[in-house]
C-alpha cells in the first residue's frame, strides 16, 4: 500500500537522526500523520537521545520496554477441565512490532518536542549476555526525568541502566524474585484461581422436554 | 503581575540569612522525618522521607507502592472490552478521561472512528470529570494548608458533577461507559437542562474558593515563590498539565495534537502563568474548571443528531500493530502504548500516568525548602496514588 507522504516534518526529523547516529539507526516506521518509531542500537541508545533533545525533543514522556515473548501460561481463561487444544507452532514465534527487531526485549522510549507539536517513539533491541544479563547506558544525563521510569523498567523486566544511582525497587519488596512484566513471569491470580469468567460458556439448562426455559 | 515585591524579597533574603547564622551557631544535626504514609487529603498512601537539617530539608525521597496493582500485567489476561473496567481506576477521581485514550488507541488500530454525536458526548463526559476531579483539587488544598471549609464546599458541589456523570453513565465513580465504536448508551432526557444549571453552580463555586482561598493572605504567603520549577525542568522531568502550563509552557494535548473529539468546535483559552511556584499551579487549576465548565457549555448546545454507537464486530479483535494516544488528563498527559497481535485482548499497555512523571520532580523540588511547605509543595503538584503506582 503506498501512503500519499503529506508529512514533511517526521521525514526531516528521520534525515537529522541518521546523520547524528549513521549505521546506528537501524529502522525507521512511519505512518504519516500519525506516529513516528526509530529502532536504534543498543549502544548509541544515549547518544539517540542527546541528538534528539539537541533536535527540540526536550519534553520527555517515558521510558519502558517491552517482551515479545509470547506467553507461555496463555490468556488463562481457558476451562482447566477441556481437553487442551492442539499446539499451534507459530504461536510461540517472537514476532517484533513496528521498526522490526531481532531480540526478545526492547527497549521503548518517547519524546516530544513542545512546539512543532511532534512526538518520537525509540526502540532498542537488548542482546542478554550469558547469565541473561541485559545492560543499556542510562538517559538520566539526557533527561533527568528518565530516574523513575528506568527504575520501574529494571524493577519489572530486569534490565540494568549503567550509571543509574540507585535501581532500587519502587512497588514490590526490596528482596522480591523475578521481574513481573517479563511474559514467563505467571500471573499468579490466574494460576491459584480459573477465571470467574469461564462460567459464562457453561450450557444453559434446558427443560424437561428439550425446549428453552423461556 | 505576580512578582514579589521588592520589600518581600528583601525580607526573604534576610530571613535565609538568619537562618544560616543559626545554624552554623547551633551546629544542628541531621534529622530524617517520616510523612506518610497517610494523605491528608485522601488522596491515597505516599509516604515521604526527608532529610532535615534544622527546618530545611536537605533530601527527599518519595515512596511509592502503597497502592501497585499492577495492571499493565493484568491487561494482558483481558479482553479489550474488560480494559476499561480495569483502567476506570487509575486515577479515580476522573474515572472517565482514563478509558477515553485508551479506546482511541484500540479505534485507532481498528481503523473504526466514532459517530460524531458519540464523539461530542465523549468529550462533554471527559469535561465533567475534570470538572469534579479538579474542584476536589481545589477544596483539599484548603484542608492541607489548615482551611477546612473550603473541602466542604467542593464535596458540596462535586455532587452535583457527580450527579451528572451518574445520570448519564449510571456510575458515579467508575462509568466504564466508553466503547469500542462509540458510547454504551445515549444522554437521558432531561440532562441538558440541568448539566446548564450545575455549571453555573460551578462557576460560583469557583468564584468563592477564588474569594475564599486565592483572596487569602496566609494561602498566598504559603504559595507564592514556593517550589518554584523552572520550564527546562519541567519538561526534562515531563511534568504535564496545569503543573508544566504554570511553568508558562504553553502546551495542552486538547488543542495541540488531532483526536477524534469535539475540541476542535469549541472556543476556550489555554491558561498558562510565568512563574512556576506553588500558587500559579494552583491558580490554573482554577482555571480550568472555569474553562471547562464554559467548554461543556458549548458543547450541550450543539450535541449532533444521530448514533452513538460505529459499527463493530460482535467480537473485537484489534489487528496487528502498535499505538500510542495521549490524552490531557485532569491531572496532566495521561497515555497508552497499546501493542496488540490481533488477538482478543492486548499483548502489552504500557500506561503513562500523569501523576508518574509529576511526582518523579520531589526530589529535586524539595531540596532546600522548609518543613511547611513540603506539603504545600505536594498539595500544589496534585497526584493521585492510583496514577503514581497504577
Amino acid at each position: 500500500m503506498v501512503v500519499p507522504l503529506s508529512d514533511d516534518l517526521r521525514p526531516s526529523i528521520v534525515d537529522r537522526l541518521r546523520a547524528d547516529l549513521g549505521d546506528d539507526l537501524v529502522e525507521v516506521h512511519l505512518i504519516p500523520d500519525v506516529d513516528l518509531w526509530v529502532r536504534v542500537n543498543a549502544a548509541a541508545w544515549r547518544q539517540a537521545g542527546t541528538s534528539l533533545r539537541a533536535a527540540g525533543f526536550d519534553y520527555f514522556c517515558f521510558l519502558s520496554a517491552i517482551d515479545w515473548m509470547p506467553s507461555p501460561y496463555g490468556r488463562g481463561e481457558d476451562d482447566p477441565s477441556a481437553e487442551p487444544a492442539e499446539e499451534d507452532p507459530s504461536a510461540s514465534e517472537i514476532r517484533q512490532g513496528y521498526a522490526g527487531g531481532e531480540t526478545r526485549f526492547q527497549l521503548l522510549a518517547r519524546v516530544t518536542d513542545i512546539r512543532r507539536h511532534v512526538s518520537v517513539t525509540l526502540k532498542a533491541d537488548l542482546l542478554e549476555d550469558a547469565d541473561g544479563r541485559m545492560s543499556v547506558p542510562s538517559w538520566i544525563p539526557v533527561h533527568a526525568g528518565a530516574n523513575w521510569h528506568e527504575r520501574e523498567t529494571h524493577e519489572m523486566f530486569g534490565i540494568n541502566f549503567e550509571g543509574h544511582p540507585d535501581l532500587r525497587n519502587m512497588y514490590l519488596p526490596g528482596d522480591f524474585e523475578g521481574h513481573p512484566l517479563r511474559k514467563d513471569f505467571p500471573l499468579l491470580a490466574r494460576m491459584v484461581k480459573p477465571w470467574p469468567g469461564i462460567v459464562d460458556v457453561e450450557p444453559m439448562p434446558v427443560s424437561a422436554d428439550g425446549g428453552d426455559e423461556s | 503581575m505576580t512578582m514579589l515585591s521588592e520589600r518581600q524579597q528583601l525580607s526573604y533574603i534576610a530571613a535565609q540569612a538568619a537562618d544560616a547564622r543559626l545554624n552554623v551557631e547551633l551546629e544542628t544535626e541531621g534529622m530524617t522525618l517520616n510523612i506518610g504514609p497517610q494523605h491528608p487529603a485522601t488522596h491515597g498512601t505516599l509516604r515521604i522521607i526527608a532529610r532535615l537539617d534544622g527546618e530545611q530539608v536537605v533530601w527527599a525521597e518519595p515512596s511509592a507502592g502503597y497502592m501497585h496493582r499492577g495492571y499493565e500485567k493484568l491487561t494482558e489476561v483481558r479482553t479489550y472490552p474488560q480494559v476499561t473496567a480495569l483502567i476506570n481506576r487509575i486515577d479515580w477521581l476522573g474515572s472517565f478521561a482514563n478509558e477515553v485514550p485508551f479506546i482511541l488507541a484500540a479505534e485507532q488500530l481498528m481503523e473504526v472512528e466514532a459517530p460524531p454525536r458519540a464523539q461530542h458526548i465523549r468529550t462533554i463526559l471527559f469535561e465533567l470529570s475534570r470538572i469534579a476531579n479538579v474542584s476536589l483539587f481545589l477544596g483539599d488544598l484548603g484542608v492541607q494548608m489548615g482551611a477546612v471549609t473550603p473541602v466542604f464546599m467542593a464535596f458540596r458541589d462535586r455532587e452535583y458533577v457527580l450527579n451528572l456523570i451518574e445520570g448519564a453513565t449510571g456510575g458515579r465513580f467508575h462509568p466504564n461507559f466508553d466503547r469500542i465504536g462509540g458510547l454504551k448508551d445515549d444522554l437521558p432526557k432531561g440532562w441538558i437542562d440541568e448539566t446548564r444549571q450545575v455549571m453555573k453552580k460551578l462557576r460560583n463555586f469557583c468564584d468563592e474558593i477564588e474569594d475564599l482561598l486565592f483572596g487569602n493572605e496566609i494561602f498566598q504567603s504559603r504559595t507564592r515563590g514556593i517550589g518554584v520549577i523552572p520550564a527546562e525542568v519541567a519538561k526534562e522531568y515531563g511534568l504535564s498539565g496545569a503543573n508544566l502550563r504554570a511553568s508558562g509552557v504553553d502546551w495542552d494535548l486538547r488543542r495541540d495534537q488531532k483526536l477524534p473529539l469535539a475540541y476542535d468546535k469549541v472556543d476556550f483559552k489555554v491558561w498558562t502563568h510565568p512563574d512556576g511556584d506553588s500558587w500559579a499551579r494552583c491558580w490554573i487549576r482554577l482555571q480550568e474548571v472555569r474553562e471547562a465548565t464554559r467548554i461543556v457549555d458549548q458543547l450541550i448546545e450543539t450535541i449532533p443528531s444521530g448514533p452513538v454507537m460505529a459499527k463493530v464486530p460482535r467480537i473485537i479483535k484489534v489487528p496487528e500493530g502498535e499505538a500510542w494516544v495521549s490524552t490531557e488528563n485532569p491531572l496532566g498527559e495521561m497515555g497508552y502504548y497499546v501493542v496488540s497481535k490481533g488477538e482478543l485482548g492486548p499483548f502489552r499497555v504500557k500506561i503513562r500516568s500523569a501523576s508518574f512523571n509529576n511526582i518523579s520532580i520531589t526530589p529535586w523540588v524539595l531540596k532546600g525548602v522548609y518543613v511547611p511547605d513540603i506539603i504545600t509543595i505536594l498539595a500544589s503538584l496534585y497526584f493521585i496514588l492510583g496514577d503514581i503506582d497504577r
